[in-house]
């Protein structure tokens, strides 16, 4: 053990007040284990789930504007969402709500703006059309893979580990029913009803 | 009822830390008698109205989040870097989250050292204290946890949900036979808390009480007797000494910010693993320059978590996992003592439901693409298991200060070193080979292997030894070089076994608490 890392009893006898700010400055949880995370995006703060009118009946479209980051990047931003988790049977509306949040998140969006214009320049120069506009999956993955390893793509993947999967609108169209304990559990609901085994 | 004690009366027992260990020693303390005892804790005083059924909002709400620093090989330093350990900041410790499992080490787990012999690379140890000496206390903690389906609590099992069914299947058809699962749940209304409803949720604090946590009942207990003061929100700073060498108080910062020394006889340390030798590190002094009770060199190291690994595999057919306890069917076979697989120790599979936000968080951490989408859209086909295995003691691995880096309690970051031993890197592909075999063996279509999840299960970085230079508390969880300092807490493990480690932490716990209140009659401390 390092003696110089410590402090020693001798130096800190007595009681004493001790700044506030020490009980203020608590770190993000979700940082804590490497996912960042977008203000407001799941995790049941604020945003999207409630804010916004539910799912269209066909998969494409949503209702958000994008007015900050504007109508043509929000497209990419909803079609790059899709791409780093695709679930065909998910509408766009779902992914548009797990990436809304960036649209008021003034203090990332030159690295929001620059990383889409990235985006783009690639697709442009290797399929001669921006990336909401590739047509086929397998091309748009050419691009991200382009750009995983930047910290842009990072925020963006990360914010998705909880904007989309912990979305309880997400929740029953992946099989997952959430909170139980205001139904009485599953014990008269189906707790062991398996039949295929 | 609870009582209130002067910060000048030194005849005060103090217990840092109110989980599994600091509350069930002062629940049985104050049972005994001993007038005087004070509960620091350095979490808030969560109710039942204040869990929820949603693992990320539980997740910040009760979680140890103050700074640490992952390092070493583990992948954590990578994925986790700031969360090497998942254990909960709140009255009741990581018994609010732990998802009840309530295994008993085996006869050779406490002697790791002489039936292993020598491995190079690891500080194996044998225990102080045998199995023989510790059956009757894990008859009492079993007893007193309501453990469903162990003869000593009389409970019965509990019922086989989906989940343990297929597992189960699985096992049998494979040719395992030791199909296991002592539970801390209750089987039906037991000591004024009602039975299981299978809710799920275990691990974010069981809604309705009915998961043994010290929260609802060694705390309220010890509580009643009125000889026992609970602080919430009072994270400790520093343990002090008196020119002889014996602890006097505890220094701690208490819910409104302000720094208090509480005067003490006795001084019981039940921080978990990662605080509980961070203390006695800070506790240095010119008297103790390399910490408090380290004689050995042996504070902080030593650190064990459990080889685990998790895997989820897909059914042909719904499971619905989290429906019901988290824990589903515990297949024990491997864990028994066969050094032919090629690895010491063995393991237990643990069928452990996770809920689709952490299947996502978990299922391999920075992934992306239709390689991790393709299999959460078959969430609701999943079963998910997680490896627990014997971990091998290296001294190597263990809990450091951060030499410059402070937290917003001004104690110095923890840095919490762990690499593998190559036993463990054996056990760990034998055991996920096993779980796929068992799977596949009951039409499994598809197994994703996940990396393991940040550490629950704490162990060893205060170990009890026979001999003073070997270890930091002798078989009571008495320091070695301190009379009147104590651990309480899995710190004190020489070894980490394969069963999860809370039975073992509460047996010590009663066995030390019967330990103390004797030693105080005698007027030895």
């Amino acid at each position: 053990m390092d003696k110089d890392s410590k402090k020693t009893q001798d130096e800190s006898q007595q009681p004493e007040g001790m700044s506030r700010r020490f009980f203020l400055k608590g770190g993000s949880s979700l940082a804590a284990i490497g996912i960042t995370t977008l203000a407001g995006a799941g995790l049941g703060t604020a945003l999207p789930a409630e804010a916004v009118a539910p799912p269209a009946a066909g998969k494409e479209g949503y209702t958000q504007s994008f007015a900050n980051l504007g109508s043509g990047n929000g497209e990419t931003l909803v079609k790059m969402a899709r791409d780093i988790f695709p679930h065909d049977k998910l509408p766009d509306q779902l992914y548009a709500d797990a990436v809304a949040g960036y649209d008021a998140d003034a203090e990332s969006k030159s690295m929001i703006m620059s990383g889409l214009a990235s985006m783009d320049a690639i697709a442009k120069k290797r399929f001669g059309k921006r990336y909401a506009d590739v047509a086929l999956e397998a091309d748009r993955l050419e691009v991200l893979y382009a750009i995983e390893d930047t910290p842009f793509f990072q925020k963006i993947k990360g914010g998705l580990v909880t904007g989309l999967y912990n979305s309880k609108k997400v929740w029953p169209l992946l099989g997952y029913e959430g909170s139980s304990w205001q139904y009485g559990g599953y014990l008269d609901r189906g707790f062991n009803d398996i039949d295929w085994l | 009822m609870a009582a209130k004690f002067d910060l000048d009366d030194n005849g005060v027992v103090v217990i840092i830390g109110s989980g599994a260990g600091g509350g069930t020693l002062a629940n049985e303390l104050a049972q005994k008698g001993v007038g005087k005892i004070v509960v620091l804790e350095a979490g808030k005083h969560y109710k039942l109205e204040d869990i929820e059924n949603d693992e990320w909002a539980m997740f910040g709400k009760i979680s140890w989040l103050d700074k640490r620093i992952s390092a070493g090989a583990w992948h954590h330093t990578k994925d986790f870097p700031n969360l090497p350990a998942w254990i909960v900041k709140g009255v009741g410790g990581s018994s609010v989250h732990w998802a009840g499992l309530a295994l008993r080490f085996q006869q050779h787990d406490f002697k790791t050292r002489s039936t292993y012999g020598h491995v190079p690379g690891a500080n194996n140890l044998d225990w102080p204290v045998s199995y023989e000496e510790m059956d009757p206390y894990y008859s009492r903690a079993e007893k007193k946890l309501g453990v469903a389906g162990a003869a000593a609590s009389g409970m019965p099992p509990l019922p086989e949900n989906n989940h343990y069914k297929v597992i189960a299947a699985g096992a049998r058809a494979i040719g395992y036979k030791d199909i296991v699962r002592p539970m801390a749940i209750n089987s039906r209304e037991n000591d004024g808390r009602p039975g299981c409803q299978q809710i799920g949720f275990c691990m974010q604090g069981c809604k309705i009480g009915a998961k043994w946590s010290t929260l609802y009942t060694e705390i309220p207990k010890a509580l009643a007797t009125g000889r026992v003061e609970l602080r919430p929100e009072s994270m400790v700073l520093q343990i002090q000494h008196d020119k002889s060498g014996k602890v006097n108080g505890v220094l701690y910062v208490d819910k409104n910010g302000k720094k208090q020394l509480q005067k003490a006889r006795i001084v019981c340390v039940a921080g978990n693993s990662i605080e509980s030798p961070r203390l006695l590190l800070n506790s240095a002094s010119s008297m103790f320059p390399n910490g408090l009770s380290n004689s050995s060199g042996q504070v902080g190291r030593n650190y064990m978590v459990h080889t685990t690994a998790a895997a989820l595999s897909i059914h042909k057919a719904p499971v619905h996992m989290y429906r019901g306890t988290a824990i589903a069917a515990v297949v024990s076979d491997e864990a028994k003592l066969d050094t032919n697989r090629g690895f010491f120790g063995g393991y237990h599979l643990e069928g452990l439901s996770i809920g689709l936000p952490f299947a996502a968080a978990f299922i391999r951490p920075g992934g992306w693409g239709r390689e991790i989408s393709s299999a959460l859209e078959m969430y609701d086909h999943m079963t998910c298991v997680w490896v627990c295995g014997e971990d091998m003691a290296m001294e190597q691995n263990g809990i450091t200060l951060h030499k410059t880096e402070k937290d917003h309690y001004g104690l110095p970051v923890p840095v919490v070193s762990k690499s593998d031993h190559a036993n463990d890197a054996m056990l760990r592909i034998h055991g996920l080979a096993q779980w796929r075999k068992l799977n596949e063996a009951v039409g499994a279509i598809r197994t994703v292997d996940m990396p393991p999840y940040p550490a629950s299960h704490n162990m060893g970085t205060n170990r009890m030894s026979a001999k003073p230079r070997d270890g930091v508390v002798n078989k009571w969880g008495q320091s070695h070089d301190i009379k009147n300092l104590f651990v309480s807490d899995g710190s004190q493990f020489t070894s980490s076994s394969a069963a999860n480690p809370t039975l073992t932490i509460v047996a010590l716990a009663i066995r030390q608490a019967e330990y103390i209140a004797d030693s105080m009659k005698k007027g030895m401390i």
